[in-house]
């Protein structure tokens, strides 16, 4: 889903900033990237996974994920959550927690 | 943030020594250095990037170099990404609730003629500047030390237009809502609100201009409410309504976010309003120091003068004291305060020592305020990473 779409007339002059400079960072290659890049760029861009790694285990990205969706109301279906959650663990996330 | 792990993360190089792991543990996570890049924002000086979309941009260190933050290094800092492009002349500032006698509406040129004008300098902090730092990380806008600045804000008391309002003895919760709004629907509004009591204290202010010039947009123009001595995240930007409650603001912003456990901090300011069992909202800012002219590392000269300065602040009594150490902890000597310009403002600092001979010399800071609440050695941890204010440690190493 393409955001830009989402964007009222009226607003978007600092969006548009963000847009333009955002595409310089990818999330890194990986099964559920696309999931991850198709739900949660809607609200933000995505160097927001990227700022909080690595740190994170599962159990912390499945709470980001669900607090996206309970308290921001992200419109992600369930069953994409396991694949976005894993992804994120994947690639942003560690195994255990830091000593 | 931490400079040393920034410039060795920057240089590809693998530096697998205890000495780096440790000094990155100590810091920022290292996604949030990768991701730390400078760019400069319209109007702006470049700042640390933390997200593109809603903008959340901090000031690098070495521009606190002085009392007030100019308003092109002053951080940015947004909630939500629909932020309008609002045009001065129609916007228009909407005052009532069911606790206000009298509703009015203002046009900025209204709101300038209306009321007194006064000026307050007041430093405005992110709740979670140095969240970044904290040990072990939690997730949230992984800040450095420079979501922060301090500024002279112009504009009228709140408590003047609140008495124009009528606000009544009912009234228990102000609260702000802006022009920002979430991309969904779904998204809960940015809205916020204080107690009565604070909203009618004469240094609540509603401003319109920074350090003599209009708001800047990316810091909340044309209208934005100044809180003193309370972090940031009451200080709403773009402005569009003021409402006087007879009931608590509902709200995910207010019963869920910015929130400390009860207990665990020392502060007179309480949200009674607020508070449930476990928890109570966020209020005075804690007593805090950046050292701004030197890095970790950073070469002296043995039996020359090192110069060290930073600046200091807290929730609003003021800075009695700040002490520096250039061994550790072990030896404190008390710096020189500069001017006075306020108990709201940065109050700057410098400390010189002559390196009699070479080795490492560990530099510390701490601000004591007029409370005699002081920074603490070891971070008091909590999940949101808000209060960050240990003592910062820079070595600098004579040769």
């Amino acid at each position: 889903m393409n955001a830009r779409y989402l964007l009222c007339a009226a607003a978007v002059a600092t969006a548009a900033i963000a847009f333009a400079q955002e595409a310089k960072f990818e999330l890194k290659p990986g099964p559920g990237r696309d999931l991850v890049m198709g739900n949660c760029a809607v609200c933000h861009s995505l160097d927001y996974i990227q700022g909080n790694s690595p740190f994170m285990t599962r159990q912390v990205w499945d709470a980001e994920v669900t607090k996206m969706i309970k308290a921001y109301g992200a419109p992600v279906p369930a069953e994409s959550v396991p694949a976005i959650v894993d992804y994120l663990t994947a690639n942003y996330g560690v195994a255990t927690p830091a000593k | 943030m931490d400079r040393r792990s920034f410039v060795l993360a920057g240089s590809g190089a693998t530096f697998l020594s205890l000495d780096w792991r440790r000094a990155l543990a100590a810091g920022l996570p290292s996604g949030a250095i990768e991701s730390g890049v400078l760019e400069a924002l319209p109007g702006k000086a470049p700042l640390i990037k933390r997200s593109y979309r809603p903008p959340n941009y901090e000031t690098p260190v070495d521009l606190f170099d002085s009392a007030i933050t100019p308003n092109r290094a002053f951080f940015v800092r947004w909630h939500l990404a629909n932020i309008p492009n609002v045009d001065a002349a129609s916007w228009r500032l909407k005052v009532g609730g069911a606790a206000a006698a009298t509703p009015a509406e203002y046009s900025l040129d209204e709101l300038k003629r209306g009321f007194e004008n006064v000026e307050v300098t007041a430093v405005c902090q992110c709740s979670g500047s140095r969240r970044g730092l904290s040990d072990p990380h939690v997730p949230g806008v992984e800040w450095g030390y420079g979501a922060v600045g301090n500024a002279r804000w112009k504009g009228v008391r709140l408590r003047d237009v609140l008495n124009k309002a009528g606000v009544k003895k009912e009234a228990i919760e102000i609260a702000f809502d802006g022009a920002d709004r979430g991309v969904l629907p779904a998204t809960p509004d940015f809205q916020k609100s204080i107690p009565t009591w604070k909203a009618l204290d004469e240094n609540t202010l509603l401003a319109w201009e920074m350090n003599g010039e209009p708001l800047p947009h990316l810091n909340g123009a044309p209208l934005r409410v100044i809180v003193p001595g309370w972090t940031a995240t009451y200080w709403m930007k773009m402005l569009t309504s003021i409402e006087a409650l007879d009931k608590p603001l509902n709200t995910f912003w207010m019963n869920t976010a910015y929130r400390v456990p009860k207990g665990k901090f020392a502060f007179a300011d309480r949200f009674l309003t607020q508070e449930s069992d476990a928890s109570t909202p966020i209020t005075e800012m804690v007593v805090n120091s950046i050292i701004t002219n030197i890095q970790d590392g950073q070469k002296i000269a043995v039996g020359q003068d090192a110069d060290v300065r930073g600046i200091a602040w807290d929730g609003g009594y003021g800075i009695r004291s700040v002490d520096v150490s250039a061994d550790g902890g072990r030896n404190w000597t008390a710096a020189e305060l500069g001017p006075d310009l306020g108990r709201y403002s940065f109050r700057t600092w410098r400390y010189a020592f002559r390196p009699a001979k070479p080795g490492d010399y560990p530099v510390m800071a701490r601000a004591t305020n007029r409370q005699g609440s002081t920074q603490t050695a070891e971070l008091i941890f909590n999940p949101p990473g808000y209060h960050n204010n240990v003592m910062q440690r820079i070595v600098l190493v004579a040769a």
